[in-house]
């Protein structure tokens, strides 16, 4: 969508910024930096908001539209802050065919938001993953750190009950 | 480099090793339809509507990019060719507005073009949902109408690798992706520079500048206004381009007497302007040389240069001569010196410029240009909606006779006519500043050294007992290679002119669009140049201070070169701005 | 590292510890309840990703915990390994010498587990994977249906060796391969070894790996790059990431040789940041190689230099395809780019470049220490070595398996993949991922090999394999793969941007019973026009997972277009549920679950569903004790 814009208001504090210029001059000059420096930005801020892609487009020369052309090419980056718990389903085959789908529409429906949003209150993000390679667990979601296998749809309202 | 040879469509032809099937089939007259292929610019075979098939390959392959190879077997109308080729058409009609009767560019869209040979006969044929997009229309000199767009990514092939400003590109991926600057902002928000490269290499309509034909009109038909027409240099290089004439063919006569036609009260020249800069521009860089001023002294003439250096070298805007771009030169002395000599009242003229260039039309609104505190020109359009306007009036261009400009203000040399190519600023204004310095007159007034279409030029003269250090820059990419050099204290030029478009003025983004088919293979910059430099040769004055009209508007009213009122009039001041705010 | 001595020195040192867990070298018989006297023991427990996400650390920490309260801690190592294969049955933990397999094993039970085998020496088979154990006897892993027709070759250290010990790795005979090349071994000899041994990428299409190097090698420059391609992005896939996190420093190794006979100096992993396990122990990996100097200058005193830098992917499956991945490493959008030129001449930062994955990477040092001959010795005529496999779906031993090639799909799905569950019947494998196809029944036989693959519309892949059941739809697994490929689709191209958004759009019609016979030639004229005209490979290879549907389920289609039904019961626009009123009871428990209130009745009497207000959840067939409601 053209206009994705983040509503959340930047509060990137004065280590954050310390952290990210030393991040870009020590890469700035490594064959292909962008891509480890957005990741670093993103473990940083743990989204990408313009303030911090314009300091990043400053200091390295790259238009900040190829920045941004960059960072929305790639499923990983975002542009929107992420909730407290972060919510991952996965609809990897083996978790599709056991049935991860119906857990995704359930959650959806649950929080009210859709998938790569985050609740009002910044409690959940929701989004959608690829296999993350517990196949033998499947269907699973993560919260988090925590893997949540071998799911049903009736797990949902006691798993999200704990962070509640 | 060995030729080499090949089989296309069961001929044999010959190629030089390394060049593409494309090329080789052009060798041979037969023809491949291109879309995203843009020569040196955008080569990406991204639309795949130049697949062919090549014995032995798994899948088509696509043509522009594809090198051919000795004993390669070719076919480039099959009917898998030409169904795979319609299929693409269909497809991106799909997820286009396919709103041709209302489009700009109906009839010379390359889209459409292709669909009319191709004999695309159901639009709809794969009609699903579409991308969404919305027309953005923030920026003071262009829209863009994403619905319209096909991402070939030639805009953002010139806006990144050739203008190396890059404030639109792809963004998100598969489906969703669209053209645009970063985090929704409208091009108006961002850093570009209004050179309207882009909307020059689109192939459809998804790109086009703010039209103000109606406003013109408008203008034309009040009656209680004086209606004043100026036209740049390059215009007349490539007009005649919209009504069928080869690229290159120089048309001012039937310009001049086309837009007398068109009802504007008088037809005067930009090429007035142009000297008119080089007065004030060869004096200011005397002084500056004189007197230790700036150096190196960097033209202002071209607004998408001078935007670009306030975004991205506010620092060295000391290097910039503050005079005023011959347009708004132009303008400024119509609103005092003419309006006062025909006694009137400069809100009562309206000035209209036609321009190669889409930047003007951010430059008219720039502060600091209303020498008669109200704005130096008031409209400025394109030669693209010149020639929109000759055809909705239906004047019939090509049958009229060639006219003269009108006087005084039409009046002009070789040096002003030259402008329009690159390197045509350094040279007009080094005829002039080495005449005033040395006092003697040149021999000889071809500055060959900054000719042509390289992208930098460099050259030293000697020049009364000093050597002169110049350089020339089409195209903002390589005004970038030159501005680093001199804020590392790398260059040791004095004079320096740069344009913001490859090729200078000719090739502006205002300029009428050329489809690739024909820009892969004939340099519209060097052709259109030509048409100038042969004007020049044929003038009989090619010295901007010998302008007759120039000397009467220096005696009557502006004094000297650089003086109080020329200061006051001529010349103007610039913005520090940032990169994407 | 000066010299192989030194390397063998290391070996030596090694050379107990891994002995302990060869389970062959002991041949001891273990009986349940008859203690086994042995000192010395190791218990290994998977490390990997799915065991991690099942709970295998706390089951470590436990361990520790408890070995520390027995007294135990000097004859008993705890090692923390990569992936052994049976994930669905993670955590997963065995113990040497004995090879007990325990399976499933949750923290509480580790008290007894020490107290009684590693204490006591007794195994306790209640714990164990039940396939190990025959009345009294505790069966070798190698004898259990899963190990037995498996033959580990990229996955030999896997699950025996600590990945985060160099030590370790250098004690199985790690990076001899490496020394005997740079001592040995002229560039060309390299090269015709790989040759020899026709060894092909195990990343897709199979391309002769030394063939690849050769081309590279041919191409002047100042720089070349190797590159490993881990970005396994299937969906389904897990090979690539299991050998990473059990044995990484076989692929640096792997990278070194090919640095060496190419003439790179410099290597490039491009990994999924979804793997940090991985990234993590690769991490570990290169420090440790660079710390013995086994990457970095003068490798082996031999003048040769190479180093490894990791990159992370972000989310990209295009990635995987070579000319995406190192436009990619290079800081763009990871879109492809046209070949030819091919990367061996123009590739990252436009270097001569080779770029392998992970899995034709762990085969390397072994071809160079076994011979070309001994791995060409397994396998096909035309398809060498093993392939290893990601299974899953409708199968009972979820997990990774490693078989020679030519192994049959039967083999894999009945015998080590233990056949499917709920005594369903095997509908269709899927290998090959959203670039491959479905395989039916009827080519359970044939020898899966490269070439056999193609020609029956799927394709080797990296080696994902997920196998369906009777309850699977063929015409929903199509819009499944397609609607990953449009969401992957990098948006380059015409034809996989537009082309696949609209295959999908048609598949819709279809399953939601709105599509007429002539979409369906519509469709099938699209998928070859995208195969013939998109960019990359994925471009090319999207429209498979229709295709091959198409060919052996075309009947399905047919059956929602025409019929508007769904033979598996799963589209649910096609679907209606119904109540039998014979078999209702009117206990009102459907009525009472269905979320939309579409279900009336009175107790004690039939119920019926509106179908107006039915939202076909499932949710009351599933309650629905007496078997009445059904759908059709």
């Amino acid at each position: 969508m053209p206009n994705k814009k983040t509503t959340v208001a930047f509060s990137g504090t004065k280590e954050q910024e310390e952290a990210l210029r030393k991040v870009i001059s020590e890469k700035k000059d490594e064959k292909g930096a962008l891509m480890p420096i957005l990741q670093q930005a993103q473990d940083i801020y743990g989204y990408l908001p313009k303030e911090v892609m314009k300091i990043i487009s400053d200091e390295t020369r790259i238009p900040m539209e190829k920045i941004y052309g960059v960072a929305t090419f790639y499923a990983q980056f975002t542009l929107n802050p992420k909730g407290k718990y972060r919510i991952s389903v996965c609809l990897g085959t083996a978790c599709y065919v056991k049935g991860s789908g119906d857990i995704y529409n359930k959650l959806m429906e649950k929080l009210g938001i859709v998938g790569g949003e985050c609740t009002p209150d910044g409690k959940f993000s929701l989004d959608a993953c690829r296999c993350v390679g517990a196949c033998g667990l499947a269907p699973v979601m993560m919260v988090n750190d925590e893997v949540y296998g071998r799911l049903t749809v009736d797990d949902i309202d006691d798993i999200l009950a704990k962070y509640e | 480099m060995d030729n080499i040879k090949l089989m296309i469509n069961g001929m044999e032809v010959e190629a030089p090793n390394g060049a593409t099937i494309l090329e080789a089939a052009h060798l041979a007259n037969i023809q491949i339809p291109t879309l995203c292929f843009l020569k040196d610019i955008n080569e990406i075979g991204a639309c795949r509507i130049c697949v062919v098939e090549v014995k032995g390959a798994k899948s088509l392959v696509a043509a522009c990019m594809h090198p051919v190879s000795n004993g390669m077997e070719v076919w480039t109308n099959t009917p898998k060719v030409l169904d795979s080729r319609r299929k693409t058409l269909q497809l991106l009609l799909s997820n286009h507005d396919r709103k041709c009767l209302s489009c700009v560019r109906s009839g010379n869209c390359e889209l459409q073009k292709l669909c009319h040979e191709l004999n695309v006969t159901d639009e709809t044929y794969y009609e699903g949902e579409k991308t969404p997009s919305e027309i953005d229309d923030s920026a003071p000199h262009m829209i863009r109408d994403n619905s319209k767009c096909i991402l070939c990514r030639r805009c953002t092939a010139v806006c990144d690798k050739i203008q190396g400003i890059g404030v639109i590109g792809p963004n998100e991926r598969g489906f969703a992706t669209y053209i645009g600057s970063p985090y929704g902002m409208g091009l108006g928000e961002t850093s570009c520079v209004s050179c309207g490269q882009c909307i020059a290499v689109c192939p459809t309509g998804a790109l086009r500048e703010k039209d103000s034909t109606e406003e013109v009109l408008a203008a034309i038909a009040d009656p209680t206004k004086h209606v004043v027409v100026q036209t740049a240099p390059s215009v007349r290089a490539a007009l005649g381009e919209e009504f069928g004439y080869p690229i290159g063919t120089d048309v001012e006569g039937k310009m001049a007497a086309t837009l007398r036609r068109l009802g504007f009260d008088r037809v005067f020249d930009t090429d007035f302007g142009a000297d008119l800069t080089i007065m004030e521009e060869a004096h200011e860089f005397i002084e500056r040389v004189q007197q230790g001023g700036v150096l190196p002294m960097i033209t202002s003439c071209s607004p998408g240069w001078v935007k670009y250096c306030e975004h991205y070298y506010p620092d060295l805007l000391g290097h910039l001569s503050s005079c005023k771009s011959p347009q708004q030169m132009f303008g400024a002395v119509t609103k005092t010196y003419y309006a006062q000599k025909m006694g009137w009242d400069p809100k009562d003229i309206v000035c209209v410029s036609v321009m190669p260039c889409t930047a003007k039309k951010f430059e008219i609104g720039r502060p600091d240009q209303s020498a008669a505190g109200v704005p130096d020109v008031d409209i400025s359009i394109t030669t693209r909606e010149l020639a929109r306007l000759i055809k909705r009036c239906c004047i019939n261009f090509v049958n009229l006779p060639d006219e003269g400009f009108d006087d005084p203000l039409g009046e002009s040399t070789g040096a002003g006519v030259i402008f329009g190519a690159t390197g045509g600023v350094m040279e007009a204004a080094l005829r002039t500043a080495v005449e005033t310095l040395t006092g003697e007159e040149l021999g000889n007034l071809d500055f060959t050294e900054v000719r042509g279409v390289e992208g930098i030029k460099e050259a030293v003269y000697q020049v009364h007992g000093m050597d002169v250090k110049v350089a020339v820059a089409s195209g903002l990419a390589n005004a970038r290679v030159i501005m680093d050099k001199i804020r590392n204290g790398e260059a040791d030029y004095h004079f320096i002119e740069i344009m913001a478009c490859p090729g200078g003025c000719v090739n502006g983004g205002g300029q009428p669009q050329v489809p690739a088919e024909v820009r892969n293979f004939q340099d519209i910059r060097s052709l259109r140049a030509q048409a100038l430099y042969k004007n020049d040769a044929n003038k009989k004055v090619r010295k901007s201070h010998e302008n007759e009209s120039i000397k009467k508007l220096y005696s009557e009213y502006l004094g000297e070169p650089g003086s109080h009122k020329a200061h006051e009039i001529l010349h103007t001041t610039y913005v520090k701005r940032v990169i994407n705010e | 590292m000066k010299s192989l001595d030194e390397l063998r020195q290391i070996r030596e040192q090694y050379k107990d510890i891994l002995e302990l867990r060869m389970h062959v070298a002991h041949k001891i018989e273990v009986k349940a309840q008859e203690a086994v006297e042995h000192k010395k023991r190791a218990v290994m427990v998977c490390g990997g990703t799915g065991c991690t996400s099942s709970g295998s650390r706390r089951v470590i920490e436990r361990l520790k915990e408890e070995i520390k309260k027995q007294g135990l801690e000097e004859d008993v190592s705890v090692v923390m390994t990569g992936c052994f294969g049976l994930c669905a049955l993670g955590p997963i933990m065995i113990v040497y010498p004995e090879g007990a397999f325990y399976s499933r094993v949750n923290e509480d039970e580790i008290p007894e587990i020490v107290e009684q085998h590693l204490l006591h020496g007794k195994v306790d088979t209640k714990y164990l994977y039940s396939e190990t154990v025959k009345g009294n006897t505790v069966l070798p892993l190698q004898d259990t249906p899963f190990y037995k027709k498996q033959k580990r070759v990229a996955l030999h250290n896997c699950g025996m060796i600590n990945p985060e010990k160099i030590e370790e790795y250098i004690g199985t005979g790690g990076y001899e391969a490496l020394g005997k090349v740079l001592t040995t071994m002229t560039p060309q000899d390299v090269i015709d070894t790989i040759s020899a041994s026709g060894l092909r990428g195990r990343g897709g299409a199979g391309f002769p790996t030394g063939k690849k190097w050769q081309f590279a090698r041919a191409n002047d420059a100042d720089q070349k790059y190797v590159c490993c391609n881990a970005d396994e992005g299937d969906p389904g896939a897990f090979m690539d990431r299991s050998i990473l996190e059990g044995d990484p420093h076989e692929v640096l190794e792997a990278m070194a040789i090919a640095g060496y006979a190419i003439g790179a100096s410099q290597g490039y992993i491009y990994v999924r940041a979804e793997y940090p396990i991985a990234v993590e122990r690769l991490n570990i990996a290169i420090k440790q190689a660079r710390q013995m100097g086994l990457l970095g200058k003068n490798i082996f005193d031999t003048g040769f230099d190479f180093d490894i830098e990791l990159r992370l992917g972000a989310g990209a499956f295009v990635c995987g395809e070579e000319t995406a991945l190192m436009t990619s490493i290079e800081g763009h959008r990871g879109e492809p780019r046209p070949r030819p030129p091919f990367p061996a001449l123009k590739g990252l930062f436009e270097k001569p470049t080779i770029l392998n994955n992970v899995e034709t990477w762990a085969n390397i040092p072994q071809i160079i220490m076994k011979g070309p001959e001994w791995f060409a010795s397994m396998g096909t005529e035309k398809s060498k070595g093993t392939k290893v496999f990601a299974l899953g779906g409708k199968i009972h031993n979820i997990g990774l398996v490693e078989v020679p090639m030519g192994t049959t799909l039967r083999e894999i799905v009945e015998e080590i993949g233990g056949g499917i569950p709920k005594g369903k019947k095997f509908k269709a494998a899927q290998t090959g991922g959203p670039s491959g196809g479905c395989i039916p029944a009827e080519h359970l036989d044939v020898p899966i090999d490269y070439e056999n693959l193609t020609a029956i519309g799927s394709m080797m892949g990296s080696g994902g394999l997920i196998v369906m059941d009777e309850d699977t739809c063929m015409v929903d697994i199509a819009k499944f793969f397609l609607n990953f490929t449009v969401d992957e689709s990098c948006g380059k191209c015409s034809p996989c941007r537009l082309g696949t958004k609209r295959l999908l759009e048609m598949l819709d019609k279809i399953t939601s019973g709105d599509a007429t016979m002539a979409d369906l030639d519509k469709l099938e004229e699209l998928c070859y026009y995208i195969k013939d005209n998109a960019l990359c490979a994925l471009g090319q290879t999207a429209p498979n997972p229709v295709l091959s549907t198409l060919r052996y389920f075309r009947d399905e289609y047919i059956a929602h277009i025409v019929d508007k039904k769904c033979p598996a019961g799963v589209c649910k626009d096609l679907l209606v549920y119904k109540i039998d009123p014979d078999k209702c009871k009117g206990c009102t428990l459907c009525a009472r679950t269905c979320p939309n209130d579409a279900i009336i009745g009175k107790v004690k009497e039939p119920h019926a569903i509106d179908p107006n207000k039915c939202v076909k959840c499932g949710a009351c067939m599933e309650k629905c004790r007496f078997g009445a409601i059904y759908k059709e």
